[in-house]
C-alpha cells in the first residue's frame, strides 16, 4: 500500500473570501493566529481572576474596587462571598492550565510553527485541523458559560476532587459542574485531533534532507508534546465523562456512600495530570533552545542530548503521577517508587539546564527581547525545578501538601517557565505571523518589569507555605498562626496588581506593533530556520518548492560561512551531498 | 499489496522525494494514532471497572445472574461476521471488484447497525427488568431476585455494577455507531466510483477502526459477561 498514491496535490491557492481565509481557514498559519487571539483572551480572563483572587488574600472583608460591578450571588457590598471566591480559585486554574497556557504553546506554535520549520505546505490534515480549533474555541465558550448558569461555575477546584465535584449537594453547584465536564470532553477531543495531526505531520511531510536530528528542537518538542496529548487526554476525557453521569444519570463511580471510590478520580486525573504538566513545558523548553541558540550565535549545546532529555521527560512523566497523592493514604512502598521516579526527572531536566547556560558559554551574547525572555525562562525554571525535587520527597511533601509552597512552585514553572517562554516567543515569531516587528524598547520595558513584580508576587510565596498557609483558603486572618503573615499577603498583592498593569505594556504592545511596527526584514533575527526563507507574513501554501535540507538549524558562526554568523539549512555548500532518493508516501492529501 | 504503482504524484515530486517518513500514508498513521488514544479511553473505562469490581469487598454478580449472554454472544457473533465482511470489501477493492466492494461494505454497515440495534434492545429489556446505571430500582424484578438471593445477584455491587456496565458497553456502541455512519459515507462514495485499485485508502482506513472496535468488544464481552 506504501505506494498507492493519488494524482499530485500541486500547490495552488485560489484568492478566497474573508470567511475562507479569516475564520473557515484551514491554513495552518491562520489557525494558529486564530488559537493565538483566543487564547490571549482566556489569559486575560484568567489574569482577572487571579486579581480578585489576590485581592480578597491581601485584603480580606474589604470591599473590593469595581466589585459592584458583580451581582449580589458573587459579592455582596464590595466584598466576595466565600461561594464565588471558590470559584475564582477553580475557575482561574482550570482557564490557565487548558484554555492559556496550552493552547498557547501547542495550539498556537505546532499549528504555526510545524509545517514552517519542517519544510512542508501545510498540516497532513488541514481540515481535521481547523476542527480542531473550533472544537477550542467551543469548549472555551461552554466552560466560559459556566460564570452565567444560576450557581455559577465550578466550585471544586482545577483538580474537581471527588466527591465534592460528583456530588451537587456536597457543592451546591449542579450545572456549572456539568459545563466544567462537557468543556473538558469536548477540549480533549480537539486535543487528539490536534495531536494526531502534529505527529502525521512531523513524521510524513518532512522536507527532503530534513532528518530526524536536523530537526529543530522546537520541533522535536512539540512532536513529542503531540505523543502525550494524545495518550494522556483521552484519559481525561473518560474520567470526566464518569464525573458527568456520576452527576446526571446516577452512576455511582467516585461516590463513597454507594461503594464507589473516590481515590479513582485522583488516579485517573493525575495519570492524565502529571504528562499534562509536561505538555505545558516540553514546548516551552523547545522554543527557548532555538531561542538561545540564535542569541548566543552559537550552536545548541548537545543536540543530541537535549532530544534524549525531551523524550525521557517525556517517557518518565507516564510513571510519576503518585507524587500528587502522598497524603492520599498511599503504601509507603509505593510512595517510595513514585519518590524515586519523581526525583529521576531532574537528571534529563538538568542536563538541559547544563545545555542551555554550554550554549551561552562564551558565546556572542545579543540580549534581544527574545534572548532576554529565555534567560528568564532558564532562571525561573531552575527556581520552579529545585522546588519540585523538595515536593518530590515524601517527607518534605506531607509538610508542604496543599499549602502556597505548592502554589509557589507551579507558577515558577508555568509563569516563570512557560509564560516567559511564551513571551520569547511571540516576539521572536511575531513577525513571521504579521510581517512587523514588536518594539524593541518597549518589548526591553515590559520584560524588566515583569521580571521583578513577577519574582515579587510568587517568591514569598515560598515562605507563606513553610509557614503553613492554606492552598485554597478564603480568609487567612481567621487562623491565629496565619495573622503575622498577613502583611506578606498585602505585599504579594499589591505587586501582583503591578504585575498584572504591566501587561497591558505587552498587550498595547502587540496590538499596536500590529499596525505601526517596524516592518520585519526577510530574516530580522539572521535564524537558520527553514520558515525564514519565505516572505513575512508567509503566503497560504508557504513554498511554491519546498526548499532542500542540507544541515541542522544552529550553524551559527560556522566557519564554513565567512562573511555571515549564520548558515540557513537550505543553503547549499559545495561540500554539501544532496539527500539520498527516497522511496517516501505520497504527499499528503 | 503491489508496488508498481508509479503514479502521476510521483513524477511530480520533483527533484527530490520527501524524507521516509512512516512508509505509510498519513491517512493510514493518522488512524493508527487515532486509534491509540481510544485504547487510552477505553483504558480509562476499563481500568475503573477493574478498580471499582475488585476493590468493592461485596460480590459482583454472577456471570449470567443479570445478563442475557446468549443474547449477547449472538451479538457477539454479528459483529465479528461484519469484521470479516470488512476484509472482504477490502479484499475486492484491491482486486479492483467495484461490485465486491459495495456488496460487502453494505453487509458491514448492516452488521454494525444489526449490533447497535440488539444491543438497543438489550438495554430496554434490562432497564425494563430494574438494571439502571443507578444500580437495580426499588420494586423491579431484579430487585426482588437480588433480595432472594443477594450473593448471586450481587446486591450490594449493584450500583457499582451498573455504573461500569453501561458506561463500558454504552461507549463501544457509540464507537460502532459513529463506524456505521462513517461507513456509509464510504459506501456512499463507493457507489460513485470514488475508489480504485490504485488508491482505496478510504477502505484501508475505515477497515482498520472496525476491526479495532470488533477487537475492544472482545475484551469487554469478556469481561463484562463472561467473568
Amino acid at each position: 500500500m506504501t505506494s498507492v498514491a493519488v494524482a499530485g496535490h500541486v500547490e495552488h491557492h485560489e484568492p478566497m473570501g474573508f470567511w475562507r481565509k479569516y475564520i473557515f481557514s484551514t491554513d495552518h498559519k491562520i489557525i494558529g493566529i486564530q488559537f493565538l487571539f483566543v487564547s490571549l483572551f482566556f489569559l486575560l480572563v484568567g489574569g482577572v481572576l487571579a486579581m480578585q483572587i489576590r485581592w480578597q488574600l491581601g485584603f480580606p472583608g474589604k470591599p473590593m474596587p469595581g466589585a459592584g460591578l458583580l451581582p449580589e450571588s458573587m459579592a455582596v457590598g464590595g466584598v466576595l462571598l466565600p461561594e464565588y471566591y471558590i470559584q475564582l480559585v477553580t475557575m482561574h486554574g482550570t482557564f490557565m492550565v487548558f484554555f492559556a497556557i496550552m493552547p498557547l504553546l501547542v495550539g498556537v506554535y505546532a499549528n504555526f510553527l510545524i509545517p514552517l520549520k519542517i519544510g512542508t505546505h501545510d498540516m497532513a490534515f488541514p481540515r481535521i485541523n481547523m476542527a480542531s480549533f473550533w472544537l477550542a474555541f467551543l469548549a472555551g465558550a461552554i466552560m466560559f458559560a459556566g460564570f452565567f448558569v444560576p450557581d455559577g461555575a465550578s466550585r471544586a477546584g482545577w483538580t474537581m476532587y471527588a466527591p465534592l465535584s460528583a456530588r451537587p449537594d456536597l457543592s451546591g453547584v449542579s450545572m456549572g459542574q456539568i459545563l466544567w465536564c462537557i468543556s473538558i470532553v469536548v477540549l480533549g477531543l480537539s486535543s487528539v485531533l490536534g495531536s494526531l495531526n502534529y505527529i502525521a505531520t512531523v513524521i510524513n511531510h518532512r522536507a527532503p534532507g530534513m532528518t530526524w536530528f536536523r530537526i529543530p528542537l522546537s520541533t522535536w518538542a512539540l512532536f513529542i508534546t503531540a505523543i502525550l496529548g494524545v495518550l494522556a487526554l483521552p484519559v481525561l476525557q473518560g474520567a470526566a465523562i464518569l464525573l458527568l453521569f456520576d452527576q446526571t444519570i446516577g452512576t455511582h463511580f467516585f461516590d463513597p456512600l454507594a461503594g464507589g471510590q473516590p481515590l479513582l478520580w485522583q488516579h485517573l486525573f493525575w495519570f492524565f495530570g502529571h504528562p499534562e504538566v509536561y505538555i505545558l513545558i516540553l514546548p516551552a523548553m523547545g522554543f527557548v533552545s532555538d531561542i538561545i541558540a540564535n542569541g548566543s550565535r552559537k550552536p545548541i549545546f548537545g543536540y543530541h542530548s537535549m532530544v534524549f532529555a525531551i523524550i525521557g521527560i517525556a517517557f518518565l512523566g507516564w510513571i510519576v503521577w503518585g507524587h500528587h497523592m502522598f497524603m492520599s493514604g498511599m503504601n509507603p512502598t509505593l510512595g517510595s517508587s513514585f519518590m524515586v521516579s519523581t526525583l529521576l526527572i531532574s537528571v534529563p531536566s538538568a542536563i538541559k539546564v547544563f545545555n542551555w547556560m554550554g550554549t551561552m558559554w562564551r558565546g556572542n551574547i545579543k540580549f534581544h527581547v527574545p534572548m532576554l525572555n529565555a534567560t528568564a525562562f532558564v532562571a525561573m525554571f531552575v527556581i520552579g525545578g529545585l522546588s519540585g525535587v523538595f515536593m518530590a520527597a515524601t517527607p518534605v511533601d506531607i509538610f508542604i501538601h496543599d499549602t502556597y509552597y505548592i502554589v509557589a512552585h507551579l507558577h515558577y514553572v508555568l509563569f516563570g517557565g512557560s509564560l516567559f517562554a511564551l513571551f520569547a516567543a511571540f516576539t521572536y515569531w511575531y513577525p513571521k505571523m504579521f510581517g512587523r516587528m514588536m518594539s524593541e524598547r518597549w518589548g526591553k520595558i515590559h520584560f524588566w518589569l515583569t521580571f521583578v513584580t513577577y519574582n515579587m508576587v510568587f517568591l514569598p510565596m515560598h515562605n507563606l507555605g513553610m509557614a503553613g498557609h492554606m492552598r485554597r483558603i478564603y480568609d487567612p486572618t481567621q487562623y491565629n498562626f496565619l495573622k503575622p503573615l498577613q502583611p506578606l499577603n498585602e505585599f504579594i498583592t499589591i505587586s501582583a496588581f503591578a504585575l498584572f498593569a504591566v501587561q497591558f505594556i505587552f498587550a498595547a504592545n502587540f496590538i499596536i506593533s500590529l499596525w505601526k511596527g517596524k516592518k520585519a526584514e526577510q530574516n530580522p533575527w539572521q535564524d537558520n530556520g527553514l520558515e525564514w526563507t519565505l516572505p513575512n507574513p508567509a503566503p497560504h501554501g508557504n513554498w511554491t518548492k519546498v526548499p532542500t535540507v542540507y544541515r541542522g538549524p544552529y550553524e551559527f558562526s560556522s566557519p564554513d560561512s565567512p562573511g555571515t554568523d549564520f548558515l540557513p539549512q537550505h543553503v547549499k555548500l559545495p561540500t554539501d551531498r544532496e539527500p539520498a532518493a527516497a522511496t517516501a508516501p505520497a504527499p499528503g492529501h | 499489496m503491489t508496488h508498481a504503482h508509479a503514479t502521476t504524484a510521483d513524477m511530480m515530486r520533483a527533484p527530490y522525494p520527501a524524507e521516509p517518513g512512516a512508509g505509510i500514508y498519513s491517512n493510514k498513521l493518522g488512524m493508527w494514532v487515532f486509534l491509540a488514544s481510544d485504547v487510552m479511553f477505553f483504558t480509562a473505562l476499563i481500568g475503573t471497572y477493574i478498580i471499582l469490581r475488585f476493590g468493592a469487598g461485596t460480590p459482583w454478580p454472577q456471570p449470567g445472574a443479570v445478563l442475557n449472554v446468549p443474547l449477547t454472544a449472538f451479538n457477539t457473533f454479528v459483529l465479528i461476521c461484519s469484521s470479516v465482511s470488512m476484509v472482504k470489501a477490502f479484499a475486492s477493492i484491491a482486486d479492483g471488484n467495484q461490485k465486491g466492494l459495495r456488496f460487502w461494505l453494505l453487509m458491514t454497515m448492516l452488521g454494525g447497525a444489526a449490533f447497535v440495534g440488539v444491543q438497543v434492545f438489550e438495554y430496554i429489556k434490562l432497564s425494563g427488568h430494574g438494571l439502571l446505571p443507578s444500580g437495580f430500582t426499588d420494586g423491579s424484578t431484579l430487585a426482588e431476585h437480588a433480595a432472594g438471593d443477594p450473593v448471586k445477584y450481587g446486591l450490594a455491587s449493584a450500583g457499582l455494577y451498573g455504573s461500569t456496565f453501561y458506561s463500558m458497553t454504552g461507549f463501544h456502541g457509540f464507537h460502532v455507531t459513529c463506524g456505521v455512519v462513517c461507513m456509509t459515507w464510504v459506501y456512499f462514495k463507493a457507489l460513485r466510483g470514488g475508489y480504485t485499485q490504485q488508491d482505496y485508502r478510504g477502505v484501508e482506513v475505515i477497515g482498520l477502526y472496525w476491526h479495532f472496535v470488533d477487537l475492544v468488544w472482545i475484551i469487554l464481552f469478556t469481561i463484562a459477561y463472561l467473568i
